[in-house]
Protein backbone atom coordinates (compact mmCIF):
# COMPACT_ATOMS: atom_id res chain seq x y z
CA UNK A 1 0.00 0.00 0.00
CA UNK A 2 1.69 3.26 -0.69
CA UNK A 3 0.32 6.05 -2.41
CA UNK A 4 1.71 9.82 -4.48
CA UNK A 5 3.06 12.19 -2.41
CA UNK A 6 1.56 14.91 -4.08
CA UNK A 7 -2.08 16.05 -4.65
CA UNK A 8 -2.51 17.06 -8.19
CA UNK A 9 0.01 15.86 -10.89
CA UNK A 10 1.14 19.53 -11.64
CA UNK A 11 4.68 18.94 -13.00
CA UNK A 12 7.35 16.10 -12.60
CA UNK A 13 9.44 17.99 -10.85
CA UNK A 14 7.20 17.70 -7.66
CA UNK A 15 7.52 14.32 -8.31
CA UNK A 16 9.82 11.70 -6.26
CA UNK A 17 11.29 9.07 -7.71
CA UNK A 18 8.92 6.68 -5.61
CA UNK A 19 6.28 8.20 -7.21
CA UNK A 20 7.50 7.99 -10.73
CA UNK A 21 7.85 4.08 -9.86
CA UNK A 22 4.45 3.67 -8.29
CA UNK A 23 3.01 5.45 -11.40
CA UNK A 24 5.10 2.88 -13.76
CA UNK A 25 3.71 -0.36 -11.57
CA UNK A 26 0.14 0.71 -11.80
CA UNK A 27 0.44 1.89 -15.13
CA UNK A 28 1.53 -2.02 -15.76
CA UNK A 29 -1.57 -3.41 -14.41
CA UNK A 30 -3.94 -1.36 -16.38
CA UNK A 31 -1.59 -1.92 -19.49
CA UNK A 32 -2.57 -5.58 -19.11
CA UNK A 33 -6.57 -4.16 -18.59
CA UNK A 34 -7.06 -2.46 -21.44
CA UNK A 35 -5.77 -5.07 -23.35
CA UNK A 36 -8.01 -7.70 -22.57
CA UNK A 37 -11.37 -7.93 -24.34
CA UNK A 38 -13.31 -5.91 -21.53
CA UNK A 39 -11.17 -3.12 -21.37
CA UNK A 40 -12.71 -1.38 -18.42
CA UNK A 41 -12.55 -1.66 -14.58
CA UNK A 42 -15.27 -0.22 -12.40
CA UNK A 43 -12.48 1.87 -9.79
CA UNK A 44 -13.62 5.52 -10.73
CA UNK A 45 -17.46 5.16 -11.16
CA UNK A 46 -18.01 7.59 -8.39
CA UNK A 47 -16.01 10.00 -9.65
CA UNK A 48 -16.77 13.48 -12.11
CA UNK A 49 -13.84 14.26 -14.60
CA UNK A 50 -13.64 17.45 -16.53
CA UNK A 51 -11.49 18.04 -19.63
CA UNK A 52 -10.55 21.51 -19.86
CA UNK A 53 -8.89 22.39 -23.04
CA UNK A 54 -8.01 26.01 -23.27
CA UNK A 55 -5.84 24.69 -26.31
CA UNK A 56 -6.34 22.85 -28.89
CA UNK A 57 -5.11 19.21 -28.64
CA UNK A 58 -5.98 15.93 -30.30
CA UNK A 59 -4.32 13.32 -28.88
CA UNK A 60 -3.62 14.25 -25.10
CA UNK A 61 -7.58 14.97 -25.00
CA UNK A 62 -8.41 11.85 -26.78
CA UNK A 63 -5.72 9.77 -24.51
CA UNK A 64 -7.47 11.55 -21.39
CA UNK A 65 -10.61 10.72 -22.21
CA UNK A 66 -9.90 7.40 -22.67
CA UNK A 67 -8.44 6.55 -19.88
CA UNK A 68 -10.90 8.37 -17.75
CA UNK A 69 -14.21 6.38 -19.29
CA UNK A 70 -11.97 3.38 -19.18
CA UNK A 71 -11.96 3.58 -15.15
CA UNK A 72 -15.77 4.50 -15.42
CA UNK A 73 -15.31 7.87 -14.38
CA UNK A 74 -17.85 10.25 -16.07
CA UNK A 75 -16.18 12.72 -18.58
CA UNK A 76 -17.30 16.48 -19.35
CA UNK A 77 -15.34 17.99 -22.14
CA UNK A 78 -15.12 21.86 -22.44
CA UNK A 79 -13.18 23.59 -25.42
CA UNK A 80 -12.30 27.42 -24.88
CA UNK A 81 -12.77 28.18 -28.19
CA UNK A 82 -16.88 27.33 -27.75
CA UNK A 83 -16.74 28.67 -24.08
CA UNK A 84 -17.87 31.80 -22.33
CA UNK A 85 -13.79 32.26 -21.96
CA UNK A 86 -14.16 34.22 -25.28
CA UNK A 87 -16.90 36.40 -23.27
CA UNK A 88 -14.32 37.47 -20.88
CA UNK A 89 -14.56 35.04 -17.90
CA UNK A 90 -11.85 34.40 -15.63
CA UNK A 91 -9.95 31.44 -14.96
CA UNK A 92 -10.95 30.61 -11.75
CA UNK A 93 -14.78 31.78 -12.33
CA UNK A 94 -14.80 29.28 -15.38
CA UNK A 95 -13.31 25.98 -13.52
CA UNK A 96 -15.44 27.20 -10.37
CA UNK A 97 -18.64 27.02 -12.11
CA UNK A 98 -17.55 23.61 -13.51
CA UNK A 99 -16.68 22.40 -10.10
CA UNK A 100 -20.57 23.52 -8.70
CA UNK A 101 -21.89 20.76 -10.76
CA UNK A 102 -19.99 18.57 -8.80
CA UNK A 103 -16.57 17.37 -10.40
CA UNK A 104 -14.21 15.94 -8.64
CA UNK A 105 -11.01 15.79 -10.68
CA UNK A 106 -9.90 19.00 -13.35
CA UNK A 107 -7.88 17.61 -16.52
CA UNK A 108 -6.16 21.03 -17.83
CA UNK A 109 -4.10 22.18 -20.87
CA UNK A 110 -3.57 25.78 -20.80
CA UNK A 111 -1.20 28.15 -22.84
CA UNK A 112 0.07 30.18 -19.69
CA UNK A 113 2.68 28.28 -17.94
CA UNK A 114 1.59 27.44 -14.50
CA UNK A 115 -2.04 27.99 -14.60
CA UNK A 116 -2.55 24.18 -13.09
CA UNK A 117 -0.67 25.65 -10.00
CA UNK A 118 -2.91 28.84 -9.82
CA UNK A 119 -5.76 26.42 -10.29
CA UNK A 120 -5.06 23.80 -7.64
CA UNK A 121 -4.62 26.81 -4.67
CA UNK A 122 -7.53 27.73 -5.85
CA UNK A 123 -10.45 24.73 -6.72
CA UNK A 124 -11.20 22.09 -4.16
CA UNK A 125 -10.72 19.25 -6.85
CA UNK A 126 -7.83 17.44 -7.97
CA UNK A 127 -5.46 18.86 -11.00
CA UNK A 128 -4.05 17.07 -13.53
CA UNK A 129 -2.00 19.40 -15.88
CA UNK A 130 -2.38 18.17 -19.28
CA UNK A 131 -0.22 20.65 -20.67
CA UNK A 132 0.58 24.59 -19.62
CA UNK A 133 2.56 26.74 -22.27
CA UNK A 134 6.12 25.96 -22.53
CA UNK A 135 6.00 24.78 -19.15
CA UNK A 136 5.47 21.52 -17.96
CA UNK A 137 3.51 18.08 -19.96
CA UNK A 138 4.08 15.71 -17.18
CA UNK A 139 2.12 12.37 -18.13
CA UNK A 140 3.80 13.12 -21.92
CA UNK A 141 7.05 12.73 -19.61
CA UNK A 142 6.02 9.53 -17.62
CA UNK A 143 4.51 7.91 -20.79
CA UNK A 144 7.68 8.16 -22.62
CA UNK A 145 9.90 6.52 -19.52
CA UNK A 146 7.49 3.77 -19.34
CA UNK A 147 7.76 3.47 -22.88
CA UNK A 148 11.71 3.15 -22.63
CA UNK A 149 11.60 1.27 -19.63
CA UNK A 150 9.34 -1.48 -21.68
CA UNK A 151 11.31 -1.62 -24.67
CA UNK A 152 14.77 -1.50 -22.83
CA UNK A 153 14.15 -3.22 -19.40
CA UNK A 154 14.97 -0.05 -17.43
CA UNK A 155 15.30 3.93 -17.75
CA UNK A 156 18.16 4.06 -15.10
CA UNK A 157 21.99 4.25 -17.17
CA UNK A 158 20.17 5.19 -20.16
CA UNK A 159 21.06 7.89 -22.63
CA UNK A 160 18.42 9.78 -23.98
CA UNK A 161 18.82 12.75 -26.54
CA UNK A 162 15.88 15.09 -27.26
CA UNK A 163 15.88 17.04 -30.48
CA UNK A 164 14.41 19.92 -31.73
CA UNK A 165 12.67 22.81 -30.13
CA UNK A 166 13.59 22.93 -26.10
CA UNK A 167 13.07 26.10 -25.77
CA UNK A 168 9.35 26.16 -26.88
CA UNK A 169 9.20 22.47 -25.87
CA UNK A 170 7.22 21.53 -22.43
CA UNK A 171 7.44 17.41 -23.37
CA UNK A 172 11.78 18.62 -23.46
CA UNK A 173 11.43 20.10 -20.27
CA UNK A 174 9.31 17.31 -18.39
CA UNK A 175 11.53 14.65 -20.26
CA UNK A 176 14.31 16.28 -18.50
CA UNK A 177 12.97 16.09 -14.89
CA UNK A 178 11.47 12.86 -15.77
CA UNK A 179 14.39 11.06 -16.50
CA UNK A 180 16.80 12.66 -14.88
CA UNK A 181 15.12 11.65 -11.59
CA UNK A 182 15.07 8.36 -12.93
CA UNK A 183 19.06 7.40 -13.56
CA UNK A 184 19.00 8.34 -16.97
CA UNK A 185 21.48 10.36 -18.93
CA UNK A 186 20.13 13.17 -20.81
CA UNK A 187 21.15 15.05 -23.89
CA UNK A 188 19.73 17.88 -25.91
CA UNK A 189 20.05 18.99 -29.26
CA UNK A 190 19.18 21.59 -31.33
CA UNK A 191 19.90 24.57 -33.15
CA UNK A 192 21.55 27.26 -30.77
CA UNK A 193 18.38 29.74 -31.98
CA UNK A 194 16.07 27.13 -29.60
CA UNK A 195 18.09 26.01 -26.86
CA UNK A 196 17.63 28.15 -23.65
CA UNK A 197 20.30 29.60 -22.12
CA UNK A 198 22.11 27.93 -18.69
CA UNK A 199 19.91 24.50 -20.23
CA UNK A 200 23.23 23.05 -18.77
CA UNK A 201 21.83 23.61 -15.06
CA UNK A 202 19.22 20.93 -15.48
CA UNK A 203 22.18 19.05 -15.53
CA UNK A 204 21.55 17.61 -19.11
CA UNK A 205 24.31 17.34 -21.97
CA UNK A 206 24.51 19.94 -24.63
CA UNK A 207 24.96 19.33 -28.77
CA UNK A 208 24.60 21.32 -31.58
CA UNK A 209 25.74 18.42 -34.20
CA UNK A 210 22.88 15.56 -34.72
CA UNK A 211 24.83 12.99 -35.86
CA UNK A 212 27.27 13.26 -32.47
CA UNK A 213 24.12 13.52 -30.23
CA UNK A 214 23.15 10.42 -32.07
CA UNK A 215 26.15 8.14 -31.79
CA UNK A 216 25.97 9.17 -28.14
CA UNK A 217 22.27 8.07 -27.15
CA UNK A 218 20.30 4.93 -26.65
CA UNK A 219 17.15 6.58 -27.34
CA UNK A 220 16.22 9.49 -29.59
CA UNK A 221 13.22 11.72 -28.76
CA UNK A 222 12.34 13.63 -31.94
CA UNK A 223 10.43 16.10 -30.73
CA UNK A 224 7.82 18.39 -33.16
CA UNK A 225 8.62 21.92 -34.84
CA UNK A 226 6.48 23.77 -33.41
CA UNK A 227 5.29 26.03 -35.99
CA UNK A 228 2.58 27.98 -34.29
CA UNK A 229 5.25 29.13 -31.20
CA UNK A 230 7.85 30.66 -34.27
CA UNK A 231 6.50 34.13 -33.89
CA UNK A 232 9.60 35.17 -34.65
CA UNK A 233 12.03 33.54 -36.88
CA UNK A 234 13.92 30.68 -34.94
CA UNK A 235 15.61 28.96 -38.17
CA UNK A 236 15.95 30.54 -41.66
CA UNK A 237 13.58 27.87 -43.25
CA UNK A 238 12.17 24.30 -42.34
CA UNK A 239 13.98 22.87 -45.29
CA UNK A 240 16.95 24.21 -43.30
CA UNK A 241 16.12 22.91 -40.13
CA UNK A 242 15.40 19.44 -41.65
CA UNK A 243 19.04 19.47 -43.41
CA UNK A 244 20.50 20.12 -39.97
CA UNK A 245 18.14 18.46 -37.81
CA UNK A 246 15.89 15.64 -39.03
CA UNK A 247 16.73 12.29 -38.98
CA UNK A 248 15.99 10.48 -42.02
CA UNK A 249 17.32 7.09 -43.48
CA UNK A 250 21.04 7.70 -44.49
CA UNK A 251 22.44 9.56 -41.52
CA UNK A 252 20.42 6.47 -38.95
CA UNK A 253 22.32 3.92 -41.19
CA UNK A 254 25.53 6.50 -41.02
CA UNK A 255 25.28 5.32 -37.46
CA UNK A 256 25.80 1.95 -36.84
CA UNK A 257 23.83 1.10 -33.42
CA UNK A 258 20.67 0.03 -32.82
CA UNK A 259 18.64 3.59 -31.27
CA UNK A 260 15.06 3.79 -30.46
CA UNK A 261 13.25 6.44 -31.84
CA UNK A 262 10.29 8.02 -30.23
CA UNK A 263 8.27 10.91 -31.08
CA UNK A 264 5.34 12.79 -28.98
CA UNK A 265 3.08 13.29 -31.82
CA UNK A 266 1.66 15.03 -33.86
CA UNK A 267 4.79 13.63 -36.51
CA UNK A 268 5.84 16.41 -39.56
CA UNK A 269 6.39 13.66 -41.33
CA UNK A 270 9.82 14.85 -43.69
CA UNK A 271 11.03 17.61 -41.11
CA UNK A 272 12.22 16.13 -37.82
CA UNK A 273 12.25 12.55 -38.63
CA UNK A 274 11.58 11.18 -41.95
CA UNK A 275 8.42 8.60 -42.95
CA UNK A 276 10.33 5.32 -42.85
CA UNK A 277 11.86 5.53 -40.00
CA UNK A 278 8.81 7.13 -38.18
CA UNK A 279 6.96 3.27 -39.27
CA UNK A 280 10.35 1.07 -38.78
CA UNK A 281 11.14 -1.93 -36.69
CA UNK A 282 13.38 0.88 -34.01
CA UNK A 283 10.05 3.29 -33.90
CA UNK A 284 7.98 3.00 -30.64
CA UNK A 285 5.68 6.11 -31.62
CA UNK A 286 2.37 3.90 -31.50
CA UNK A 287 3.72 1.89 -28.54
CA UNK A 288 3.86 5.77 -26.81
CA UNK A 289 0.60 6.41 -27.75
CA UNK A 290 -0.73 3.10 -26.17
CA UNK A 291 1.18 3.44 -23.37
CA UNK A 292 -0.42 7.30 -22.51
CA UNK A 293 -3.59 5.36 -21.74
CA UNK A 294 -1.94 3.30 -19.31
CA UNK A 295 -0.03 5.68 -17.74
CA UNK A 296 -2.75 8.40 -17.17
CA UNK A 297 -5.67 5.53 -16.34
CA UNK A 298 -2.49 5.04 -13.50
CA UNK A 299 -2.27 8.50 -12.36
CA UNK A 300 -6.48 9.33 -12.53
CA UNK A 301 -6.32 6.03 -10.35
CA UNK A 302 -3.93 7.51 -7.82
CA UNK A 303 -5.04 11.09 -7.66
CA UNK A 304 -8.60 9.78 -7.24
CA UNK A 305 -7.57 7.25 -4.62
CA UNK A 306 -6.94 10.34 -2.67
CA UNK A 307 -10.17 11.83 -2.60
CA UNK A 308 -11.94 11.69 0.36
CA UNK A 309 -14.80 9.04 0.08
CA UNK A 310 -17.61 8.38 2.85
CA UNK A 311 -17.47 6.15 5.51
CA UNK B 1 -5.00 -14.15 24.17
CA UNK B 2 -1.95 -16.01 23.01
CA UNK B 3 -1.78 -17.41 19.14
CA UNK B 4 -3.82 -20.53 18.27
CA UNK B 5 -2.03 -22.13 15.46
CA UNK B 6 -5.21 -23.79 13.74
CA UNK B 7 -3.00 -25.92 11.14
CA UNK B 8 0.87 -27.04 10.62
CA UNK B 9 2.27 -27.88 7.75
CA UNK B 10 1.47 -31.08 7.77
CA UNK B 11 -2.31 -30.80 8.61
CA UNK B 12 -2.31 -28.23 5.69
CA UNK B 13 -0.87 -30.65 3.45
CA UNK B 14 -4.03 -33.40 4.43
CA UNK B 15 -6.18 -30.80 4.11
CA UNK B 16 -5.09 -29.54 0.20
CA UNK B 17 -5.31 -33.33 -0.74
CA UNK B 18 -8.33 -33.84 0.60
CA UNK B 19 -10.00 -30.76 -0.97
CA UNK B 20 -8.13 -31.66 -4.12
CA UNK B 21 -10.18 -35.19 -3.87
CA UNK B 22 -13.51 -33.18 -3.60
CA UNK B 23 -12.91 -31.46 -7.05
CA UNK B 24 -11.82 -34.24 -8.61
CA UNK B 25 -14.98 -36.03 -7.12
CA UNK B 26 -16.89 -32.78 -9.38
CA UNK B 27 -14.90 -31.70 -11.84
CA UNK B 28 -14.03 -35.53 -14.08
CA UNK B 29 -11.47 -34.65 -15.88
CA UNK B 30 -10.90 -31.10 -15.30
CA UNK B 31 -11.58 -30.46 -19.62
CA UNK B 32 -13.76 -27.63 -18.86
CA UNK B 33 -12.57 -26.57 -15.32
CA UNK B 34 -10.07 -23.77 -14.59
CA UNK B 35 -8.51 -22.99 -11.46
CA UNK B 36 -8.14 -19.24 -10.70
CA UNK B 37 -6.44 -18.03 -7.84
CA UNK B 38 -7.33 -14.49 -6.48
CA UNK B 39 -4.27 -11.98 -5.70
CA UNK B 40 -2.51 -11.68 -3.57
CA UNK B 41 -2.68 -14.75 -1.39
CA UNK B 42 -4.76 -16.98 -2.79
CA UNK B 43 -2.68 -17.61 -5.33
CA UNK B 44 -0.33 -19.88 -3.40
CA UNK B 45 -2.85 -21.74 -2.31
CA UNK B 46 -4.05 -22.26 -6.13
CA UNK B 47 -0.50 -23.44 -6.84
CA UNK B 48 -0.50 -25.68 -4.31
CA UNK B 49 -3.79 -27.47 -5.46
CA UNK B 50 -3.27 -27.45 -9.01
CA UNK B 51 0.43 -29.13 -8.34
CA UNK B 52 -0.85 -31.60 -5.67
CA UNK B 53 -4.36 -31.95 -8.53
CA UNK B 54 -1.71 -33.17 -11.37
CA UNK B 55 0.13 -35.68 -9.04
CA UNK B 56 -3.14 -36.93 -8.03
CA UNK B 57 -5.04 -37.32 -11.40
CA UNK B 58 -1.85 -37.80 -13.41
CA UNK B 59 -3.26 -34.70 -15.72
CA UNK B 60 -0.62 -32.04 -17.37
CA UNK B 61 -0.77 -28.16 -18.09
CA UNK B 62 -4.10 -27.76 -15.94
CA UNK B 63 -5.96 -23.96 -16.94
CA UNK B 64 -4.77 -22.33 -14.12
CA UNK B 65 -4.64 -18.45 -13.31
CA UNK B 66 -4.01 -16.23 -11.42
CA UNK B 67 -6.75 -13.22 -11.11
CA UNK B 68 -6.06 -9.22 -9.71
CA UNK B 69 -9.25 -7.88 -8.05
CA UNK B 70 -8.16 -4.38 -6.96
CA UNK B 71 -9.43 -2.33 -9.79
CA UNK B 72 -13.53 -3.89 -8.14
CA UNK B 73 -12.62 -3.26 -5.05
CA UNK B 74 -15.48 -1.52 -3.03
CA UNK B 75 -13.05 -0.11 -0.46
CA UNK B 76 -11.53 2.10 -3.47
CA UNK B 77 -11.09 6.01 -1.37
CA UNK B 78 -12.28 4.58 1.99
CA UNK B 79 -8.77 3.78 2.73
CA UNK B 80 -5.96 6.10 3.72
CA UNK B 81 -4.22 5.04 0.37
CA UNK B 82 -5.25 3.41 -3.01
CA UNK B 83 -4.68 -0.21 -2.98
CA UNK B 84 -1.92 -1.48 -5.05
CA UNK B 85 -2.63 -3.98 -7.48
CA UNK B 86 -0.74 -7.03 -8.20
CA UNK B 87 -0.51 -8.95 -11.40
CA UNK B 88 -3.39 -11.00 -13.31
CA UNK B 89 -2.00 -13.93 -15.57
CA UNK B 90 -4.68 -15.20 -17.47
CA UNK B 91 -3.89 -16.42 -20.64
CA UNK B 92 -7.54 -18.56 -20.99
CA UNK B 93 -11.08 -17.24 -21.75
CA UNK B 94 -13.70 -18.50 -18.95
CA UNK B 95 -16.40 -18.65 -21.60
CA UNK B 96 -18.49 -21.79 -21.15
CA UNK B 97 -15.80 -23.02 -18.05
CA UNK B 98 -16.55 -24.21 -14.76
CA UNK B 99 -14.34 -21.80 -12.89
CA UNK B 100 -12.92 -22.91 -9.23
CA UNK B 101 -12.50 -19.87 -7.28
CA UNK B 102 -9.47 -19.82 -4.69
CA UNK B 103 -8.45 -17.63 -1.73
CA UNK B 104 -6.90 -18.35 1.38
CA UNK B 105 -9.50 -16.47 3.95
CA UNK B 106 -13.06 -16.03 3.46
CA UNK B 107 -13.97 -13.24 5.94
CA UNK B 108 -16.36 -10.84 4.96
CA UNK B 109 -16.78 -11.95 1.56
CA UNK B 110 -16.19 -8.70 -0.68
CA UNK B 111 -13.35 -9.38 -2.07
CA UNK B 112 -15.07 -12.88 -3.80
CA UNK B 113 -17.73 -10.16 -5.07
CA UNK B 114 -15.22 -8.19 -6.36
CA UNK B 115 -13.53 -11.22 -8.04
CA UNK B 116 -16.42 -12.16 -9.43
CA UNK B 117 -17.31 -8.84 -11.13
CA UNK B 118 -13.70 -8.88 -12.25
CA UNK B 119 -14.14 -12.62 -13.78
CA UNK B 120 -16.16 -10.92 -16.05
CA UNK B 121 -13.75 -9.67 -18.29
CA UNK B 122 -12.79 -12.77 -19.48
CA UNK B 123 -16.17 -14.05 -20.28
CA UNK B 124 -19.13 -15.84 -19.29
CA UNK B 125 -18.07 -18.75 -17.19
CA UNK B 126 -20.80 -21.48 -17.11
CA UNK B 127 -20.61 -21.67 -13.50
CA UNK B 128 -18.18 -20.65 -10.72
CA UNK B 129 -17.37 -22.43 -7.25
CA UNK B 130 -15.55 -20.85 -4.45
CA UNK B 131 -12.97 -22.91 -2.42
CA UNK B 132 -10.90 -21.28 0.62
CA UNK B 133 -8.64 -22.44 3.27
CA UNK B 134 -10.50 -20.69 6.35
CA UNK B 135 -13.31 -19.68 6.35
CA UNK B 136 -14.00 -17.47 9.41
CA UNK B 137 -18.18 -17.89 9.28
CA UNK B 138 -20.39 -15.17 11.46
CA UNK B 139 -18.61 -12.49 9.70
CA UNK B 140 -19.86 -12.29 6.24
CA UNK B 141 -21.07 -8.76 5.08
CA UNK B 142 -22.55 -10.41 1.95
CA UNK B 143 -24.13 -13.71 0.84
CA UNK B 144 -21.00 -15.52 0.11
CA UNK B 145 -20.45 -19.13 1.04
CA UNK B 146 -17.65 -21.30 -0.13
CA UNK B 147 -18.33 -24.71 -1.92
CA UNK B 148 -14.82 -26.25 -0.83
CA UNK B 149 -13.48 -25.73 2.79
CA UNK B 150 -10.28 -26.59 4.06
CA UNK B 151 -11.47 -25.13 8.10
CA UNK B 152 -14.04 -23.68 9.40
CA UNK B 153 -13.37 -21.25 12.10
CA UNK B 154 -15.02 -19.23 14.61
CA UNK B 155 -14.01 -15.92 15.36
CA UNK B 156 -14.61 -12.44 16.19
CA UNK B 157 -14.01 -9.42 14.30
CA UNK B 158 -10.76 -8.56 16.54
CA UNK B 159 -8.83 -11.87 15.48
CA UNK B 160 -6.95 -12.39 12.35
CA UNK B 161 -6.26 -15.23 10.90
CA UNK B 162 -2.74 -15.31 9.31
CA UNK B 163 -1.81 -18.02 6.34
CA UNK B 164 1.42 -18.63 6.07
CA UNK B 165 3.29 -20.26 3.06
CA UNK B 166 6.66 -21.58 2.30
CA UNK B 167 6.89 -19.84 -0.64
CA UNK B 168 6.63 -16.25 0.72
CA UNK B 169 7.34 -16.66 4.93
CA UNK B 170 9.78 -19.72 4.99
CA UNK B 171 6.60 -22.46 6.79
CA UNK B 172 3.45 -23.71 6.08
CA UNK B 173 0.98 -22.67 8.93
CA UNK B 174 -2.45 -20.96 9.64
CA UNK B 175 -2.62 -19.06 12.79
CA UNK B 176 -5.45 -17.29 14.50
CA UNK B 177 -4.08 -13.72 16.19
CA UNK B 178 -6.04 -11.38 18.42
CA UNK B 179 -4.79 -8.28 18.11
CA UNK B 180 -3.90 -7.80 21.64
CA UNK B 181 -1.42 -10.56 21.05
CA UNK B 182 0.56 -8.72 18.59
Amino acid sequence: MSSLSVDHLLGIKGLTPEDIELIFTTADNFKDVINRPIKKVPSLRDITIANVFFENSTRTKLSFELAEKRLSADVVNFASSSSSVKKGETLVDTVNNILAMKVDMVVMRHPNPGAPHFLSKHIDAKVVNAGDGTHEHPTQALLDAFSIREKLGEVKGKKVVIVGDILHSRVALSNIHCLKKLGAEVMVCGPRTLMPKFVESLGVKVEFNLKKALEWCDVANMLRIQLERQDMAYFPSLREYTMQYGLDRALFNSINKDIVLMHPGPINRGVEISSDLADSANSIILQQVENGVAVRMAVLYLLAGKIKGQD
Amino acid sequence: MKPVELLNSEQLSITITRLCHELVENHGDFSKSAIIGLQPRGIYLANRIVKRLEEITGLENMRHGDMDITFHRDDFRRKSTPPTPSDTRMDFMTEGLKVILVDDVLFTGRTIRAGLDALLAFGRPSTVELMVLIDRRFSRHLPVQPDYTGRTVDSIASERVEVEWVETEGTDRVTLLSTESE
